[in-house]
C-alpha cells in the first residue's frame, strides 16, 4: 500500500486526525458514536473521565483562537489529561525557530499529542510525519485546506438534529474560496452519504472546479434554498472585504446574508448552522442567529464532546491493534 | 465441563434479595449482562425506584491495553445518587476490576449511602478485595476460560464458556 493515508495505521485504525478528506464512513461513525457517550459527562456531579490521565496535550496554536483552543483544552481536561498552552504566534517562532524544531523540542518533553492550528495549509501533516509513532496530531485547522474537528461536530449537530444523512439536503453558504471548514464539511457530508450537497455564493467566493468535490453551485439564495433541510453558514472573514472579492458588507448581506425571509424558503424545520464567530448583520441576521432554527450554541456544546471521542480514539489506538 | 445452570441461579438470587426487602434499594445494572439482571429484578420485584444502567467504559483500567470500548451504551442513572442505597447488580464476579471501575462510575454521579453488590454467578479469581453480599451461585474456573450470560427471545438466562483469545 504505497497510497496509503497518512492518518491511518497499518490496521486502517485512526492515527492522526489531519482532514476528512478520505476518511472512511466506518470511521467518520466511530467518532461521532462516541461523541455520543460523552455527552452525558457534562451534565454529572463529577465533569471528568479518567481515560487520558497521565498524557500529555500540547496545543500548538500558530495562528490565533480562542474558541477552538479553549474547546480543545476543555476535551482533554474532561479526559483527566494534562494540557499545556502553546501560543507560538508570538514566542519562538518569532525567534527564528522553525516549525520541526519546535515540535522535536516538545516531543523531547515527552508529548503524547499535538493540536495544531497553522495559517499554513499542511502544517499538521508535515508534523504527523515528522514525530515518533506513539505521538498523536489533530488539524485544528490549517490554512484554508482542513478543519475535521469543526466538520465533525457539525456532522454531529445534523444527525442529531436529523437522523438520517442519506436523506438530506445540505447547503453550504458564503465564502467557500477561503473557508478550510466548507471543505472538511462537503468531504465528510459526501462521504456519510448526503445526497444533495449545495454550495451558494458569489462567484468571486468559489474555488475553480468546486464541482469536482461533489457539490450543486447556486449563486442565487432564492434558488439555491428551495428544499434544503441544512443551512450551514459560513463566517465572512472581514480581512476579506477589503480585496476585489466583494464590493461592500452592505452588498453582501443584501444578497447572502440569512434573513428571516429568505430562511423561509427553505423547509419549514430545517436546521441553521454556523462555525462562528458570526458577523451578525453580514452573513446573518441577528433573528435568525437567535431564533428557533437556529442549532449555533448546541455546536459549541457538541464540539466538547466531540474532540474528547477523537482524543480518547486516538490516545486508546496507541496500543489497541486490532481487538474486537 | 459442567456450567451451573443460570435460571437456578437466578431464583435463588432473587429469594435472597427478596428475603432483604427491608434494605429499599435502587437497583443498578452493569452493561450488558448486569443490566439483563438488573432489569428482570426489577420487574419481578416491583422495585418502585428507578432502575439505573451503568457503563464502565470510562473506568476501566485496560484503556490502555486495549482502547475505548464504544459498543457499548452510556450510564443511565435518573434518579439522584447521593444518600442512595444502591444494589449494584452483575452476572459474573471474576477478578473485581469491573466493580471497581463500577463503583468509581457511581460515585461520578455523587456519594450514595451505601452500595451492596448482587451477582449471578462467582467465578473466583478475584484480583482485589471485592465481595458480593448476594451471590447465586459459585464454581471455580480456569483463568483462561471466559464465562459469558446469554438471554433468549424469552428472557431466560443460559451460561456460555470460550477461551479467551491471543490478541486480548
Amino acid at each position: 500500500m504505497i497510497n496509503r493515508n497518512p492518518q491511518l495505521d497499518a490496521q486502517g485504525a485512526l492515527q492522526h486526525l489531519l482532514t476528512t478528506e478520505g476518511l472512511p464512513a466506518a470511521i467518520l461513525l466511530q467518532i461521532l458514536d462516541t461523541a455520543e457517550s460523552f455527552v452525558g459527562v457534562t451534565e454529572r456531579d463529577v465533569k471528568k473521565v479518567p481515560l487520558l490521565r497521565g498524557k500529555s496535550i500540547f496545543n500548538l496554536f500558530f495562528e490565533p483562537s480562542t474558541r477552538t483552543r479553549t474547546t480543545f483544552e476543555i476535551a482533554a481536561k474532561r479526559l483527566s489529561a494534562d494540557v499545556i498552552n502553546l501560543n507560538i504566534a508570538v514566542s519562538a517562532q518569532s525567534k527564528g525557530e522553525t516549525l520541526l524544531d519546535t515540535v522535536n523540542n516538545l516531543s523531547a518533553m515527552n508529548a503524547d499529542m499535538f493540536v495544531v492550528r497553522h495559517s499554513q495549509s499542511g502544517a499538521a501533516h508535515l508534523i504527523a510525519k515528522h514525530v515518533r509513532p506513539d505521538i498523536h496530531v489533530i488539524n485544528a485547522g490549517d490554512g484554508s485546506h482542513a478543519h475535521p474537528t469543526q466538520a465533525l461536530l457539525d456532522m454531529f449537530t445534523i444527525r442529531r438534529y436529523k437522523q438520517d444523512f442519506r436523506k438530506l439536503r445540505v447547503a453550504i453558504i458564503g465564502d467557500i474560496l477561503h473557508s478550510r471548514v466548507a471543505r472538511s464539511q462537503i468531504h465528510a457530508l459526501t462521504t456519510l452519504g448526503v445526497p444533495e450537497v449545495r454550495v451558494i455564493a458569489p462567484k468571486t467566493l468559489l474555488p475553480k472546479m468546486v464541482e469536482r468535490l461533489g457539490v450543486h453551485v447556486y449563486h442565487d439564495m432564492t434558488k439555491g434554498l428551495k428544499d434544503i433541510d441544512v443551512l450551514m453558514m459560513l463566517r465572512l472573514q472581514k480581512e476579506r472585504m477589503q480585496g476585489a472579492n466583494l464590493p461592500s458588507q452592505e452588498e453582501y448581506f443584501k444578497y447572502y446574508g440569512l434573513t428571516s425571509e429568505k430562511l423561509a424558503l427553505a423547509r419549514h424545520d430545517a436546521i441553521v448552522m454556523h462555525p462562528g464567530p458570526m458577523n451578525r448583520g453580514v452573513e446573518i441576521d441577528s433573528a435568525v442567529a437567535d431564533g428557533k432554527q437556529s442549532v449555533i450554541l448546541p455546536q459549541v456544546t457538541f464540539g466538547i464532546a466531540v474532540r474528547m471521542a477523537v482524543m480518547s480514539i486516538l490516545a486508546g489506538q496507541s496500543v489497541a491493534k486490532g481487538i474486537e | 465441563m459442567q456450567l451451573p445452570d443460570a435460571e437456578a441461579a437466578y431464583k435463588n438470587l432473587s429469594a435472597q434479595i427478596r428475603a432483604d426487602h427491608e434494605k429499599d434499594f435502587s437497583l443498578v445494572g452493569i452493561r450488558t449482562g448486569g443490566a439483563w439482571v438488573a432489569e428482570r429484578l426489577h420487574r419481578e420485584l416491583a422495585n418502585a425506584k428507578p432502575l439505573g444502567l451503568l457503563s464502565t467504559s470510562f473506568h476501566r483500567d485496560d484503556f490502555a491495553k486495549i482502547g475505548l470500548h464504544t459498543q457499548t451504551k452510556p450510564s443511565e442513572i435518573p434518579f439522584d445518587v447521593n444518600g442512595a442505597h444502591i444494589l449494584l447488580i452483575d452476572d459474573v464476579l471474576h477478578t473485581g476490576r469491573t466493580i471497581r471501575a463500577a463503583i468509581n462510575e457511581l460515585f461520578d454521579y455523587g456519594r450514595p449511602a451505601s452500595i451492596s453488590l448482587a451477582i449471578l454467578v462467582d467465578r473466583h479469581g478475584r484480583e482485589l478485595p471485592i465481595a458480593a453480599q448476594y451471590s447465586g451461585t459459585a464454581f471455580d474456573l480456569p483463568q483462561d476460560e471466559m464465562l459469558e450470560l446469554q438471554q433468549n427471545e424469552q428472557g431466560k438466562f443460559s451460561f456460555r464458556l470460550y477461551r479467551k483469545s491471543r490478541s486480548e
